[in-house]
């Protein structure tokens, strides 16, 4: 079995978020880049954990400039067996969506992660657009994954439960909490990582189909209003006739 | 041309997300001189409840009753709403963004070639070709506005964001062949797991979250009952989930569940930055922490300096009694 697992990067879950240019970019001054986290917990982690199981193959691929090597190698330290850049920049999710597309047509993997959003820009769909251009079965917010022989059984999150299904491979998986626990990278994988191969491929031909032009922060608050310990009915009075909540 | 939303039942029941998607798509139609419509692909919602989406601006409703559509596959939903689309010429289309949602707009953009923006907050600000609506970024720590410039253009609409507005009016249903059939699912679904009785965190309009500050699982009854008296969801922060106290799909966070209802209490969480990006969407914001410098007081609206374990009870003594009309206010 061949398992690719998308990798995005984003900004540390710590960084201070500031906008440049007029508000029309992130501010990437002093951040720090990380693997998307749930690309890394949950998608990355499970892949390994079924090579180890199985012995499949995990490809990882990301999609942008050559600064996206330094969490690419770092994937590879987690268990990856190579890593695939493609140097382009990284203009919406269906850029993206068509960049990985491309290279499964000329590569053919059966079973794909990615995380169920990215921490920045929370879109959610990459996996969605990418089984959408390739025709496979897409299983978003999964949060337990098993593969035996063609058939995977996932767990999806649904509103107020799970679902469990069956679904033959290939297939697209949006992986959520629960699916896996963090993996801190050893000495050895972080050496071996080193010398594992990764390939930097030229961008597909494709057109993004949205654009962010500005970003603004939101309005703080007033300020909060305090009430003592003993009097809850004062809170009670207040979220009913002042916020009109209860 | 026309706008085209999704309407989603939960159970067999249009609920709140589907009004919400209804009425901003509604209205969306009305801004553009547009007809809107609705789709339906759950044969268990019974035609008089289709109707009543006329209350929220609909005219008509293409129901198809294919036994297809369950479970849930998004490829088979892509592909009937496409179907529906192209058959009332839809430019927009909207719909929640639930659980399924997520699974269909990626789905639907990729088919259609569409634009999409995921968790939009705000009505479209349209002028010309010009397209753009905010959504939220980076957890709720920032608001993005996208730019779509696709013909045909998907928004989904992030829950309890946009009030429903409930109108008069009866919309007809239309049965709709979407032509999608049993051979094209290709998923089984071997079981599920639901929690009945509780209030699914994300849909939920009042939601009652706690932290470190319980000490242990076993100190979550209070939390449980205050919730209950609500009719409120029950959360927690990430170190709570991370030592099995409470289950991760409880995790509300910037890497668990972004959630906005109307009021958020939190109950013995500091305030993290990671925490406050999934709840700052919240409308209000309730900290109960016996720490004052807690930073989550920075981000409230009304807080409690006090012990946890005697403020709880005490605010749900105090709720059991307003909820009975035994607490008059001037």
């Amino acid at each position: 079995m061949k398992i690719l697992v998308c990798i995005s990067k984003t900004p540390d879950t710590t960084s201070r978020i500031a906008f440049t240019d007029n508000n029309s970019r992130f501010d990437t001054d002093k951040v720090q880049f990380i693997i998307n986290p749930y690309d890394e917990w949950y998608a990355l982690v499970r892949a390994v954990e079924l090579k180890e199981a199985t012995g499949a193959e995990v490809t990882l691929i990301h999609v942008g400039p050559a600064d996206g090597d330094a969490i690419l190698r770092k994937a590879l330290a987690i268990g990856g067996d190579r890593a695939v850049r493609v140097d382009a920049d990284p203009a919406d999710a269906y850029f993206v969506a068509s960049q990985i597309a491309a290279f499964v047509r000329s590569d053919p993997h059966d079973l794909i992660l990615t995380g169920k959003e990215t921490i920045d820009y929370n879109g959610s769909q990459v996996g969605g657009m990418l089984a959408g251009l390739l025709d496979y079965p897409f299983v978003s917010l999964a949060s337990r994954l098993d593969v035996a022989g063609n058939l995977v059984t996932l767990e999806r999150d649904i509103s107020g439960g799970k679902e469990i299904l069956e679904v033959p491979l290939p297939v697209v998986v949006s992986c959520a909490k629960g699916m896996a626990e963090q993996r801190i990278p050893n000495m050895r994988g972080i050496m071996a990582a080193r010398t594992k191969p990764l390939t930097v491929m030229t961008a597909h031909p494709a057109d993004p189909l949205t654009r962010m032009v500005a970003f603004e922060l939101p309005q703080t608050k007033q300020g909060v209003k305090l009430i003592s310990p003993d009097q809850p009915e004062e809170l009670v009075r207040l979220l009913h006739v002042e916020a009109k909540v209860i | 041309m026309s706008v085209l939303v999704f309407v989603e039942p939960a159970d067999g029941v249009l609920r709140k997300p589907a009004f919400e998607a209804m009425s901003y798509g509604s209205r969306l139609a009305a801004a553009q001189n547009m007809q809107a419509y609705a789709v339906c692909l759950d044969e268990s919602v019974p035609e008089d409840s289709l109707k009543q989406l006329g209350a929220y601006g609909a005219v008509k409703v293409l129901h198809d009753r294919s036994a297809c559509f369950r479970p849930f596959d998004a490829q088979v939903f892509a592909r009937a709403v496409r179907a529906a689309a192209e058959a009332v010429q839809a430019r927009i289309i909207v719909l929640s963004l639930t659980y399924n949602g997520r699974a269909l707009g990626p789905l639907l953009s990729a088919h259609m070639q569409a634009g999409l923006v995921t968790g939009a907050i705000d009505f479209p600000e349209t002028n010309g070709e010009v397209f753009r609506i905010r959504k939220n970024v980076f957890g709720g720590k920032a608001i993005a506005t996208v730019e779509v410039a696709t013909a045909v253009k998907i928004i989904a609409l992030m829950p309890n964001a946009v009030a429903p507005v409930r109108g008069e009016g009866v919309a007809e249903v239309e049965t709709f062949t979407s032509g999608l059939q049993e051979s094209d699912r290709r998923m089984r679904l071997t079981g599920v797991n639901k929690v009945s009785g509780k209030v699914a965190l994300s849909d939920a309009e009042i939601v009652v979250s706690a932290g470190r500050g319980m000490k242990g699982p076993e100190n979550w009854g209070m939390i449980e009952e205050l919730a209950e008296v609500l009719g409120a969801a029950t959360a927690c922060s990430r170190p709570v989930a991370d030592v099995h106290w409470r289950p991760h799909e409880e995790h509300v966070g910037q890497t668990g569940l972004a959630i906005r209802p109307n009021l958020y209490i939190a109950v013995g969480i500091s305030g993290a930055i990671q925490h406050l990006a999934g709840v700052n969407g919240s409308k209000v914001i309730v900290v109960i922490n016996k720490d004052p410098e807690a930073p989550f007081f920075k981000a409230a609206d009304y807080g409690i300096v006090g012990d946890a374990f005697e403020v709880v009870p005490a605010l749900t003594r105090a709720l059991r009694r307003f909820k009975a009309g035994e607490m008059t206010f001037n």
